[in-house]
């Protein structure tokens, strides 16, 4: 009896979140209909943004958050893996209590605060050293070509990659704890180093919820507002440099929602934020797909042997 | 004595941080001996037999004292990797790496030595995967992962993994207790013809198994050795009041 309600009680959540999901979701879709209807596919083609004549393409935006991200990701990664490690694995206990702190402390941290520092301690610093540097040194690349400016995708990269290493880390770090010691033992038994012990005992157990962590530390990157709407410049250009402002779909939304007027601009900016809402669905739906496939890469790499 | 000595030892003390664990004892183990280490739980069997392949070190906090002779050498002045190698280990959970298939687990300890070849690997597990009596059975399941099979199979799969390493010694923690008779049955068929080429330490809680299939008993208890001795001799003859009650479960 009271087991049917609790059920009963259950069942009625679950649906009503899935509910809430398809609510906002219809929602917003109604919202950004107008845009849908007036720009159709040529939004997310063209790279003109111009709410004066009502003209309204969003690529410049797209591209600055993907791009943005994909960096966050390729400096967040390594790192992050790596802070996971050895607070999971080698870091004595006191150590490991203490940066396990700072790292929550660090994912606690308002954006906003990230933003301060960012345009007042990153970007001066990314402009007067770093950049020069790279421009100097690695000019010959596409990516760091161009006038150093601070205030510029490399930036938000950057900003991002700093933000979404604590979630990364922590996700991943509890993970790594839960694989159990039984998969690190026999492996111990048989005269494997540390690292082995790491690299084919651990990671491999794990990697489904490491995916995850990267899904998360991602899904942050792409949702963050306001740090980035402070360092990436905003200016929508799409150009390979990294040193080049850039612009990103979060940041237009803040930055033009509270002055859009007409029905159409307001419209085209819900419309950025339902390719936002697509977007990250795609990128859970990727981390599924990844999950999936490397399970059956078990059987591919063997029928080779 | 006509049975070689594999394992001799002396004054062993072992501690958990300030915790001792094992009090301070010595015996010889046989060659090409099964040899049942049972006691009541707690007593320290599987620290005991940690103590044998410098596994118990690896817990923080962890410490031992006294001597560990592998044929003559002092395992405690050895390096820790290669003791490891000759002496291994099968664990009370039959954890194979389940990202891995059955193939790529038993090879998983080859890779480690260093061992790339694909035809030796191949011909090193086969032989592993025969001497454990699942060669036939799995098949060409051995390229899929090893989490689809029976945990009977899985426990197998493990001491087969132990074994492509080519150790002498095989300390076998509680094998059996996760797995349902027959397959236990399977298992203690399995160290009867294992014995001709390893020596074996097996710590169990079943006194028929210990009594089945061992050479020689030790029993321990409060981290003391109480009786070590032929095995007929310790269950029908036991020297001490504590074995007798302890084998007739008239204490724990
Ligand atoms: N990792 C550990 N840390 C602290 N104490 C432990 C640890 N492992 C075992 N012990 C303690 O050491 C004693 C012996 O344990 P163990 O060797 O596992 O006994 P058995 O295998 O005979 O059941 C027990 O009292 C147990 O609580
Ligand atoms: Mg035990």
């Amino acid at each position: 009896m009271s087991r049917d309600l609790f059920r009963g009680m259950t069942a009625v959540l679950s649906l009503g979140l899935v509910l809430l999901v398809f609510l906002m979701a219809f929602v917003i879709w109604q919202q950004a209909e107008a845009s849908v209807q007036k720009s159709g596919w040529e939004f997310i083609v063209s790279r003109h943004w111009d709410p004066v004549h009502e003209e309204f393409g969003a690529l410049p935006y797209i591209y600055g958050t993907v791009i943005s991200t994909m960096l966050a990701v390729l400096f967040a990664g390594p790192v992050s893996i790596g802070a996971a490690i050895y607070l999971a694995e080698f870091a004595p206990r006191r150590t490991k209590a203490l940066l396990a702190f700072v790292v929550d402390v660090l994912a606690a941290i308002p954006s906003i605060v990230y933003g301060l520092w960012g345009s007042f301690v990153l970007a001066p610093f990314l402009r007067n050293y770093i950049e020069p540097w790279l421009g100097k040194n690695l000019g010959f690349l596409p990516f760091f070509q161009g006038s150093p400016f601070g205030l510029d995708m490399l930036a938000a990269g950057i900003m991002l990659a700093i933000m979404s290493i604590p979630v990364i880390t922590a996700v991943a770090r509890e993970v790594l704890e839960t694989v159990p010691d039984g998969q690190r033992e026999p492996l111990i038994a048989m005269g494997a180093t540390p690292w082995e012990v790491v690299r084919i005992g651990v990671i491999p157990y794990a990697r489904n919820g490491i995916v995850g962590a990267f899904t998360l530390g991602l899904g942050k990157a792409i949702g963050e507002t306001m740090a980035v709407t402070m360092v990436i410049g905003n200016e929508p250009k799409i150009s390979a440099s990294l040193f080049s402002p850039a612009h990103s779909m979060t940041s237009v939304i803040v930055n033009e929602f509270a002055q859009a007027t007409s029905v159409l601009h307001l419209s085209s900016l819900i419309h950025i934020g339902l390719l936002l809402f697509g977007l990250t669905l795609l990128i859970n739906v990727l981390a599924r797909l990844l999950i999936y496939q490397m399970s059956w890469r078990v059987k591919k790499r063997n029928e080779n042997t | 004595m006509l049975n070689s000595c594999k394992l001799k030892i002396a004054g062993l003390q072992a501690w958990y941080d300030s915790r001792q664990v094992l009090k301070g004892f010595g015996m010889e183990i046989r060659a090409n001996k099964i040899t049942a280490v049972i006691g009541p739980s707690g007593c320290g069997k599987s620290t005991f037999i940690r103590c044998l392949n410098r596994m118990h070190e690896i817990v923080p906090g962890a410490r031992v004292s006294g001597s560990v002779l592998l044929d003559e050498q002092d395992i405690y002045r050895a390096n820790p990797v290669e003791i490891r190698r000759r002496i291994g280990m099968v664990f009370q959970a039959p954890n194979v790496f389940p990202a891995m298939s059955v193939f790529e687990n038993i090879a998983a300890g080859l890779s480690l030595n260093g061992l790339r070849n694909k035809q030796k690997l191949r011909e090193v597990v086969e032989k592993s995967l025969a001497q454990v009596g699942l060669l036939e059975e799995i098949g060409s399941f051995i390229h899929l992962p090893a989490t689809g099979l029976s945990s009977g199979q899985l426990q197998r799969v493990c001491i087969a993994r132990a074994l492509a390493v080519q150790p002498e010694v095989i300390l076998m923690d509680e094998p059996c207790s996760a797995l349902d008779p027959i397959a236990s049955f399977h298992i203690e068929e399995l160290l009867s013809e294992l014995k001709q080429q390893y020596t074996i330490v097996i710590v169990t809680h079943n006194m028929q198994q210990a009594a089945r299939i061992s050479d020689y008993t030790v029993f321990l208890s409060q981290g003391d050795l109480i009786e070590y001795g032929s095995t007929p001799t310790v269950f029908i003859n036991p020297r001490d009041r504590r074995t007798e009650s302890y084998i007739t479960g008239r204490s724990a």
